[in-house]
């Protein structure tokens, strides 16, 4: 059914899944539980080798989806941190300023007097070798330093804070995995990597970035779901109390403070309470541990100054 | 999950993905998304044939997201997407061939009305022509040509304002400097060769000043009517003047006009943010505009380090309490909060709405917007801030 560009046989214990099942098995194997949606477009993006773009509530779970993509293919995993003002030195490559100067020197001493221009010119190519190249993870990602079987993950985290340029060039760089360096030439992807890009939405990322992508938003997992992420991550909390927490976080959710609490909350709170020994919600504890999960003074007051007990039961009642 | 009625109504045919007919429905459904007004481009519809190629099209649940992933492109596009994914595969027309009748439609009585939009049950149409959310918001769509002569005239010289250049961003990021700044390795390496490998000078660099992002929240509330075309032009002056900014229009909800408004041609620019603007001269809710706002934009990331310019008349149907409050919170994260009220202006006008009254402990500067002088004089003080 699947056309036959999907990779190449024989990478490891890799094999390009057959359908998005397969996808969400294995990602469940390596730690991520991934709903339909989500393991389809992971799915699509293998097969169809595109990046996938993931937008959705911070603490959703975006990056890990790379994490565990990385550990399933066994493929590098490389991550470009996007930020304001970030350019091609951070990004793509540097020269290694410092070891260029020692080879400098040493050339110096090396060298005859009456060396002429050719000399020079020597240096110059040697100085500007991939020997003093230093790759930064766009360029790691596409040509990667060291043999792997299967080809790198690269995960471009929070590319709406990374200014518009920077933006466009990623595009030239996604369109045909390659990337160019003045002195030294281009450097293409044999095998184009496993791309996934999050955004938080502070702006608009452009749309010909995002065409280029398969698109997928990211929602809060539902009960069940959170609780087996929940007993996944933090198996230090019992079956009673990871769904407790989820069930109370989940109210809370719905309540539409300034910041909603992500799955990576509900993780840190049930960690908490274990921490501190607990087996089941109680008030006080609640109220003690409310900062795991809401990181504004006004939510805090707002959930603790509400029907709190309200809160325990119903979530005591659910788990 | 039901097997897709169009397969049970074309056996054989359709039930290969490859078959032409069924290359054909997926670019039927690609063109009704289009009609719906989700930006497809042809290359997403080429992506789709193969996507669905690669799930498979036997089960409902596949096909949804395989679709979604690949045609939508947009969160706000989901809901639209959804629509027309279950009109389309369930029960929607597909062109020459006639819907099957659901049960619904045999046991409902169908509407004769010809042009009527809603079905009687108040259930969306069953057809892939789109009628937007007009059961919610009240829909009055505002006709551009309605505005006076004057206006336009004074618009039009707002729109050659100078200071619209103060908006304008730099091209050029970063520039090599001699002392000062970051060290700039590749500089100092090439003029280390010129001087034959002897150090004589390190080279520094630094980032330009880059203006702040400029986020525009323009009231299109009922009071704000005689003022609200006007403001429309400002905002489409600021927007497409290539600076960091961003618009939205606050009524009864919040609608982010950034794209709309970034059309250089100002008729179009102007008739795509009215046609987006759903509620054009309803009520206004403020505080919970500006809460969404906060929710949605502003706290992940827009408002911090920002001018966040308000233009409204601060007459406000809802509680103030809830205004101070997300004011204070946008305070907080942005750089510098203007609000803007065309209403200052009159003579003897003192902040009573309890809405303006409520929000101006967490503003920062208070300035007049009922004509293009006073615009300009807000242009001013924006690239100042």
């Amino acid at each position: 059914m699947v056309s036959e560009d999907s990779g190449k046989p024989g990478r490891g214990s890799f094999a390009v899944p057959e359908t998005p099942d397969e996808v969400r098995r294995a990602l469940e194997s390596h730690g991520y539980l991934a709903d339909d949606g989500l393991a389809t477009a992971i799915f699509l993006a293998m097969v169809l080798h595109r990046p996938l773009f993931l937008e959705g509530e911070p603490g959703g779970g975006k990056t890990e989806v790379a994490n565990a993509l990385s550990r399933w293919t066994g493929g590098e995993l490389v991550r470009l941190q996007c930020y304001e003002g970030i350019d091609v030195n951070q990004a793509v490559y540097e020269w290694d300023f410092a070891r260029q100067l020692l080879h400098l020197r040493a050339a110096e001493l090396r060298s005859t007097p009456g060396g002429g221009p050719h000399d020079v010119r020597i240096v110059e190519d040697e100085l500007f070798s991939e020997r003093f190249l230093v790759r930064r993870p766009l360029l790691r990602a596409i040509a990667p330093s060291t043999e792997r079987l299967a080809a790198p993950v690269l995960i471009i985290d929070e590319v709406d804070r990374a200014d518009d340029e920077f933006e466009a060039f990623l595009l030239e760089v996604l369109a045909d995995y390659s990337v160019t360096v003045p002195e030294l030439g281009t450097f293409r992807a044999e095998e184009p990597p496993l791309v996934v890009l999050t955004s938080n939405r502070t702006r608009d990322v452009h749309d010909a970035l995002k065409r280029r992508c398969l698109y997928h938003w990211v929602e809060h997992p539902d009960f069940e779901r959170e609780v087996a992420i929940v007993r996944l991550k933090a198996p230090e909390a019992d079956e009673q109390l990871a769904r407790q927490v989820t069930a109370a976080v989940q109210t809370v959710r719905g309540m539409g403070l300034y910041k909603a609490p992500g799955v990576a909350e509900t993780i840190d709170w049930a960690q908490a309470l274990a921490a501190l020994g607990s087996s089941e919600l109680d008030e006080a504890t609640v109220r003690r541990t409310l900062g795991s999960i809401l990181k504004y003074r006004e939510d805090i007051e707002r959930v603790s100054d509400g029907d709190l007990v309200g809160l325990v039961e119903e979530a005591r009642r659910r788990g | 999950m039901g097997t897709l009625s169009v397969w049970s109504k074309r056996p054989g045919d359709v039930a290969d993905p490859r078959h032409a007919s069924t290359i054909g429905l997926l670019v039927a459904f690609a063109r009704s998304l289009r009609r719906a007004g989700v930006a497809v481009p042809v290359d997403s519809v080429v992506q789709y044939v193969r996507a669905i190629e690669a799930v498979g099209i036997d089960r409902r649940d596949p096909v949804y997201w395989a679709g979604r992933t690949v045609l939508i492109h947009r969160h706000e596009d989901v809901p639209t997407y959804d629509r027309i994914f279950d009109s389309f595969w369930f029960g929607g027309s597909l062109g020459s061939d006639p819907p099957p009748p659901s049960p619904e439609d045999l046991s409902d009585e169908e509407s004769h009305d010809e042009d009527d939009a809603m079905s009687s049950d108040g259930e969306p149409p069953r057809s892939l022509a789109w009628v937007s959310y007009s059961d919610i918001d009240q829909l009055r769509r505002k006709d551009f040509a309605a505005c006076t002569p004057e206006e336009l005239q004074e618009i039009s010289r707002l729109l050659h304002a100078t200071s619209v250049r103060a908006l304008q961003r730099s091209r050029r990021m970063i520039r090599s400097r001699r002392d000062h700044g970051r060290h700039d390795t590749r500089a100092t390496m090439r003029r280390t060769l010129r001087s034959g490998g002897e150090v004589v000078r390190l080279m520094h660099r630094e980032p330009t000043s880059r203006p702040r992002r400029v986020v525009l929240l323009c009231d299109v509330s009922g009071s704000m009517e005689p003022y609200a075309r006007a403001l429309l032009r400002f905002l489409h002056v600021a927007v497409a003047g290539q600076g960091r900014v961003e618009a939205f229009a606050v009524g009864t909800r919040l609608t982010r006009l950034t794209r709309q408004l970034a059309s250089r041609d100002p008729d179009a620019a102007l008739r795509l943010a009215i046609e987006r603007v759903l509620d054009w001269s309803g009520g206004t809710r403020l505080g919970e505009g500006i809460g969404a706002f906060n929710d949605r934009f502003g706290m992940p990331g827009m408002a911090r380090g920002a001018i966040v310019v308000i233009l409204s008349d601060g007459l406000d149907r809802g509680d103030p309490t809830l205004l101070a409050g997300e004011m204070a919170r946008l305070h907080r994260a942005a750089h510098q909060t203007i609000w803007v009220n065309p209403l200052k202006a009159s003579a003897g006008y003192e902040p009573l709405a309890r809405g303006m009254r409520a929000a101006l402990p967490h503003v920062d500067q208070f300035v007049e917007g009922h004509s293009a002088a006073s615009l300009d004089d807000l242009l001013g003080v924006m690239a100042a801030g």
